[in-house]
């Protein structure tokens, strides 16, 4: 494969493996722990580096992913003290795991090839220079493999512990008095976006994690009422995005990992407009037939009312019905032609309206008589 | 060298007492209004509004840089509410959305600048991380002129914003303009938030906005308390981090002062009177003494009642079968004139007794007997 192939490669399999953790860190309203772990791991990575002085080596991944377990569990520990709010232990944590990885950086890594803006930025442009040798033979770029292995471990959990993972996201209480051992799960899973934030700082940088992890889930909860649906849109969503982005940063010359999130958010952007029910145009265009609907119904109520009484004649007028419900005429003009195409009224005389069968039902249906 | 002597120390120092001052403060509205993160989010949302402040008009002046800073960040607030507001998606995933996606197009923006051919881009960057080292007499001047806007405005509307952080049900209800005072609150968040890019970084701004807030919060429970102690967090925070970074070699000066804010929130967390930890375990250590000592007690008083003599002794043996250690409750108990020791046996004293009858178990042995 040419170096360009195998940064789209990795690029599409980190968003996929974001994707899946990231439906179930939005559903269980915890999307800003991606947040904090991903900037947490730089201090597992920084003492992961100066233990094994190996930017590559596994162990690193390991510390990494204990340190965004504990971050997690810090939270939590803060939470149960109650003297601050769950957010507030959130921006306790991991500024301060943070500032220690930046301090021991800057004091004794200072020469080496390990820098702030490295795991915060991430750099994919590089990813291809760092290959798998195993004996002699080339098997391609690192975080190739590493995301592949990521996915996979991913979409396994995911598979395995599926039904667990729906019940504890939708109904933690259930799911305890059921016997499941949602704290059990918690941890794992939290784990598991620790690992994947760790594999991910290379390519994208960690704070591109949260871009992958949080929009495409996020855009994938405006199309779906349907987990394994939401999943996998979440899924093509985050690919698209990421490549997308890829070629956005090749026609401009512009950091890969920023037009990756840039296109996260591009997308989520358009399915926020655009999506079929709970998109900002359906909605508009939902509240305008409504204000339509609900008119042309008071009108039918409003004939019904005066119908068969001395003033019927007075009143069931289109000429009438800006007196009486202070509607503008054009718009009143507009109602009666509605209701006129609906066949609940019958102009007789001109301006006169006379309800019919169909419109006096519909009537006695919004008021809830019932004959 | 010393603090007194050097004039970049003083500088960075000043700045950075200021901005702890302003963030300290305004940040207690956030906390209260369970808005912790929205800090986050503003400073990564400011990231791209930097970049095309410089673009569009080519300076580097840090006014022109904080004004873009500033309209980035309440557009990234907006961008929150809406998505709040229009869709299922929760305060947590639009905070998430906002900060990672403006943060990447900030960095687009950056790569674009770096490729100009000119140098003029260089230190724009130091808004990721900041550089407290960097700061100049404009800009400590610049940050206390608009912290002081900001801290003015919270104090003109005090009133409101006391409402709107504890009840803003009952604020709507009696006819303040909510929403207007939403937007004003909001507005002086974004400025404290934006006028410490330069010194902390958009990566570690939001902590000085939660950590002093949070810190204050445990010391007492009245609002202008809070703020001051907050305030005064951040601006301790911010001299100290400044002196501690420009004494060791190597030590950023942005993450020193969170470290600082850390400590102090550690401090005051196991510390603060009522609220401590600290106070909270030794009050219930004692508790658990009183109510072991009670049990003992009645323990003795029943043993009493099962001998004709009263003052019968009883082995310290005996009553460790139901209390292991309840030699240590007995001493007490002795020292407050309820149990008498003779030789290694212990029997209730008539003050006990007594004692031992207010106490619950009492009644349903005096009908006992």
């Amino acid at each position: 494969m040419v170096p360009e192939q195998e940064i789209q490669w990795i690029a599409a399999l980190t968003a996929a493996a974001c994707a899946l953790p990231g439906v179930f860190l939005v559903l269980r309203r915890m999307a800003l722990m991606s947040d904090a772990i991903s900037h947490a791991i730089l201090l597992g990575i920084v003492l992961g580096f100066f233990v094994t002085q190996n930017l590559a080596s596994p162990l690193l991944v390991v510390a990494a992913a204990a340190t965004g377990v504990l971050t997690v569990s810090l939270v939590e520990m803060i939470n149960r003290t109650r003297l601050v709010r769950e957010d507030a232990a959130i921006g306790l944590v991991f500024p301060a795991l943070f500032s220690i990885g930046v301090i021991l950086i800057a004091r004794f890594a200072g020469s080496v090839h390990l820098d702030v803006d490295a795991v915060l930025l991430g750099e994919l442009a590089f990813a291809p220079f760092n290959r798998w040798i195993v004996n002699g033979r080339d098997l391609g770029p690192r975080t190739l493999w590493l995301m592949g292995a990521l996915l996979l471990l991913n979409a396994g959990f995911v598979a395995a512990f599926y039904k667990e993972l729906k019940i504890t996201t939708f109904d933690a209480a259930l799911a305890g008095t059921l016997g499941f051992a949602p704290g059990l799960l918690h941890y794992a899973f939290m784990t598991l976006v620790s690992a994947t934030a760790v594999g991910a700082f290379d390519a994208v940088g960690s704070v591109l994690v949260v871009a992958l992890m949080i929009a495409p889930p996020a855009a994938a909860f405006l199309l779906t009422d349907r987990l394994p649906r939401m999943i996998g849109l979440s899924v093509a969503l985050g690919v698209v995005s990421a490549l997308a982005g890829y070629w956005t940063s090749y026609l401009f010359d512009v950091s890969i990992a920023g037009s990756m999130a840039t296109m996260t958010g591009a997308m989520f952007g358009i399915v926020f407009l655009l999506a079929p029910e709970r998109g900002l145009l359906a909605l508009e265009r939902r509240r305008r037939r409504q204000r339509w609907e609900f008119a042309q119904t008071m009108l039918a109520i409003h004939l019904m009312n005066h119908e068969d009484s001395a003033e019927a004649d007075r009143e069931n007028r289109e000429s009438h019905l800006h007196g009486h419900l202070r509607w503008k005429p054009e718009f009143a003009q507009r109602v009666v032609r509605r209701a006129e195409g609906s066949g609940w009224l019958s102009r007789t005389g001109g301006d006169t309206l006379r309800l019919t069968d169909r419109g006096r039902v519909a009537a006695c249906e919004a008021i809830g008589i019932t004959s | 060298m010393s603090f007194w002597t050097d004039y970049t120390l003083q500088i960075v120092a000043l700045g950075a007492a200021a901005l702890g001052l302003t963030s300290g403060a305004l940040g207690s509205f956030a906390v209260l209004r369970k808005q912790s993160l929205l800090g986050d989010a503003i400073s990564h949302a400011a990231l791209p509004g930097i970049a095309l402040a410089f673009l569009l008009t080519g300076s580097k002046a840090p006014l022109v840089l904080v004004l873009g800073a500033a309209v980035a960040g309440w557009i990234g607030t907006l961008v929150v509410m809406r998505i709040v507001n229009a869709t299922r998606n929760k305060e947590d995933s639009a905070l998430g959305i906002v900060l990672a996606v403006f943060f990447g197009f900030g960095l687009v923006l950056l790569t674009l600048i770096q490729k100009r051919p000119d140098a003029s881009q260089a230190g724009l960057d130091r808004f990721l991380f900041g550089q407290a080292a960097t700061l100049l007499q404009r800009d400590v001047i610049l940050i206390s002129v608009l912290g002081g806007i900001a801290l003015l405005v919270s104090a003109v509307f005090w009133k409101e914003f006391k409402l709107l952080a504890f009840d803003p049900e009952f604020a709507t209800s009696i006819g303040l303009p909510v929403r207007l005072l939403d937007v004003i609150l909001t507005s002086v968040l974004v400025l404290s938030i934006v006028i410490g890019l330069q010194t902390v970084g958009v990566v570690l701004m939001s902590a000085m906005v939660v950590a002093p807030a949070a810190a204050a919060r445990q010391w007492t429970d009245r609002l202008g308390r809070m703020v001051l102690l907050a305030g005064g967090f951040g601006a301790l925070a911010g001299v100290s981090g400044a002196v501690i970074s420009s004494a060791a070699q190597h030590v950023p000066t942005g993450p020193t002062i969170v470290l600082c804010l850390t400590a102090l929130v550690v401090v005051s967390m196991a510390f603060a009177p009522t609220r401590g930890l600290v106070w909270e375990g030794v009050r219930q250590a004692r508790n658990r003494r009183t109510l072991h000592m009670h049990s003992v007690l009645a323990d003795l008083q029943a043993l009493a009642l099962q001998h004709p003599e009263q003052e019968h002794g009883h082995a310290t043996a005996v009553l460790e079968i139901v209390h292991p250690g309840a030699l240590h409750e007995l001493k007490a108990l002795e020292q407050r004139g309820w149990a008498r020791r003779r030789g290694d046996d212990w029997a209730i004293t008539p003050a006990g007794r007594a004692e031992a009858a207010t106490h619950g178990r009492g009644p349903d042995y005096e009908e006992e007997r």
